[in-house]
């Protein structure tokens, strides 16, 4: 095969590496902060496509342009469940939070099947099969939209946790739970907010993803999976490992489908996840735990 | 040995748990064909929530991947049926050794570079996604079109080769259930059991006290992969098909652990419980929802999942601790 194929190929894993990298660091965020590894990520991630294929049939109204409600609508959800389901549920051991978000998930996964019924459904844009040539170089048009909106995105959400008053607090937390609950944050809202603020980057990558992929409900689980292959191998609670870790995991993806069979890609996914667990178990660019 | 099986349980219990055997003994002579196949599902989890509850339950190692070791038992013994013939007692053989060396390598690579909490838990995970993928693409068991043994007829029941009939498969896993319950509770009365609740309760405080942390944990994940890897061969004679999307699915380890988590982890009869309560609700549910004529793919889920979040609410270390409570089993301090 001519270099230009790798090329391509690599390009493409590199554009939905970042959309993948976009929904692994609203995961990131919530574990890093609420300490709560939330099994019902890939289902968040598959209301917001439901969502944006809903409005786009009824409305046409195009994915891209309603990230920003989608993330609105996700945002709530996910301010609301924290709030109302999980804080009780901050002090209780692994598997019990474990077992509640798979209760979440389970929910999550079969309304959608009850509302929408197992097919495939896509969105088809007016530019769907637009494309860029750069020398040998041929992308899709719709990658790297999703590509750039997910830098975007990502770079806000660092502009926010660095800069806004908030974003400061909500770290305090993480460092320090004892410490901010002395200096009289409200740590319960503030877990509230952040994992609305996963929630929301889940939502805005969905509406990006729903570009490139076809959504179904099961599709929710093998998402969820993903986000955690991704935010591992990049290190949890670090965000610039979750771009990182899903730019890797898009190109390793990618790269295994062209050179082995595209069936088997995943499997490479998790091949790495099994390396860097044994030899890096911080992740790529994550700190040691004390 | 009786004494550590039987030594300081109140008798109630002894008489309840006898009730209940003998009422599992006679069962089949009442159930028709319906019921006899959720008691067998029930029991199938009750025996794979008993194995996994060594691993959770007394030693503190959280696996959500115990369908890899589901897998890799039903599909050594089918392969070993299937090419040469050989019957599921002797597959068992290899079968279980198959899944031991399996947990073994995980619990090794994991301990030894102290991988744990959520990490170990998702390690677990990679591993059966690993195997799931990995099978899709093995010819020689079929690959992702299916592996399927030869389906007997069922005119007698060939108990060494396990082709017969629903009922036979009844009293086998009946067994198998009984075995397990007794192994744990003797493993739990033992000096072993002692170290895992130990390891369980603070690690590093039972490092302290000397106990090998390690090699009790080793200990823990290869006794609990041994004993899924049986049910995994029963799985494989019992419905004759195997497909690695359904039998290593992250949904199938999921299912597993329900049973001892709803029922009470480290408990010996919580995944009995579970078994029968999550069981009988997800049927119940189905006959509710046909009955209601609202019977539309994911109704059924939906509750089941509301039911599990209510129970998981409602009583935070399960059902039995609560229920035992209640009958007045609790041991006196």
């Amino acid at each position: 095969m001519p270099v230009d194929v790798y090329l391509n190929v690599a390009v493409s894993g590199l554009l939905t590496g970042l959309v993948y990298g976009l929904m692994a660091l609203g995961l990131s965020v919530i574990f890093g902060v609420v300490r709560v590894v939330n099994f019902a990520h890939g289902e968040m991630m598959t209301i917001a496509m439901y969502l944006a294929i809903v409005l786009f049939q009824s409305l046409h109204l195009d994915p891209l342009v309603m990230m920003v409600p989608i993330a609105g609508v996700l945002f709530a959800f996910g301010y609301a469940l924290q709030a109302g389901l999980i804080n009780p549920f901050i002090n209780r051991p692994e598997h019990a939070q474990f077992i509640l978000l798979v209760a979440v998930a389970l929910i999550l996964v079969n309304v959608l099947l009850l509302i929408f019924g197992p097919d495939a459904r896509s969105v088809q844009t007016s530019y769907a099969y637009d494309s860029f040539a750069l020398g040998p170089l041929i992308v899709d048009a719709t990658k790297v939209y999703a590509g750039a909106a997910a830098i975007v995105v990502a770079a806000a959400l660092f502009a926010f946790f660095r800069l806004s008053y908030v974003g400061k607090a909500i770290r305090a937390c993480a460092d320090n739970y004892t410490g901010a609950l002395v200096v009289g944050l409200n740590v319960k809202r503030l877990y509230a907010l952040t994992f609305g603020i996963g929630a929301a980057c889940v939502g805005a990558a969905g509406s990006m993803l729903v570009l490139i992929i076809d959504v179904t409900p099961p599709l929710g689980p093998q998402y969820t999976l993903l986000a955690f292959v991704i935010v591992i191998t990049g290190g949890l609670g670090s965000m610039p490992g979750a771009l990182l870790g899903g730019v890797l995991i898009g190109m390793t993806e990618a790269m295994a489908g062209l050179l082995f069979t595209p069936s088997a890609k995943s499997m490479f996914a998790f091949a790495i996840l099994v390396l860097v667990l044994l030899f890096r178990p911080q992740g790529i660019l994550g700190k040691r735990a004390s | 040995m009786m004494r550590r099986l039987v030594g300081r349980v109140a008798p109630r219990g002894l008489w309840l748990l006898g009730a209940l055997l003998l009422a599992l003994m006679i069962a089949p002579h009442f159930a028709n064909d319906y019921v006899l196949t959720v008691l067998i599902l029930i029991l199938y989890f009750s025996y794979t929530g008993q194995a996994w509850n060594i691993m959770m339950g007394f030693a503190g190692q959280l696996s959500l991947g115990h369908a890899l070791y589901v897998g890799l038992g039903a599909y050594t013994a089918a392969a070993l049926y299937v090419h040469f013939g050989i019957g599921p007692w002797i597959g068992l053989l290899a079968a279980v050794p198959v899944a031991m060396a399996a947990g073994a390598i995980i619990g090794f690579l994991a301990f030894r570079f102290g991988v744990a909490g959520v990490y170990f838990a998702i390690l677990t995970i990679a591993f059966a996604e690993f195997a799931r993928i990995g099978f899709d693409h093995v010819a020689y068991t079929g690959g992702s079109a299916g592996y399927f043994l030869p389906v007997a007829q069922y005119a007698h029941n060939d108990l060494w080769n396990l082709r017969g009939a629903p009922i036979m498969f009844y009293y086998v896993i009946l067994a198998l259930t009984v075995a397990a319950f007794v192994l744990c509770r003797l493993l739990l009365r033992s000096r072993v059991g002692y170290f895992w609740l130990a390891i369980r309760e603070d690690e590093e405080a039972a490092r302290a006290l000397g106990i090998d942390t390690f090699r009790y944990k080793m200990i823990a994940v290869v006794i609990s992969a041994g004993m899924t890897a049986v049910a995994g061969v029963f799985y494989a004679f019992y419905y004759n098909n195997l497909f690695p999307e359904q039998v290593f699915s992250i949904a199938r380890s999921i299912e597993l652990i329900l049973a001892p988590i709803i029922g009470g982890i480290g408990t010996l009869f919580g995944p009995v419980l579970g078994a029968f309560v999550l069981t009988g609700l997800s049927e119940g549910m189905t006959d509710l929802l046909h009955a209601l004529g609202f019977d539309i793919p994911g109704a059924k889920q939906v509750f089941y999942g509301i039911c599990l979040l209510v129970v998981v609410v409602a009583l935070p270390d399960g059902i039995w601790p609560w229920l035992s409570r209640r009958l007045g089993l609790e041991r006196r301090r």
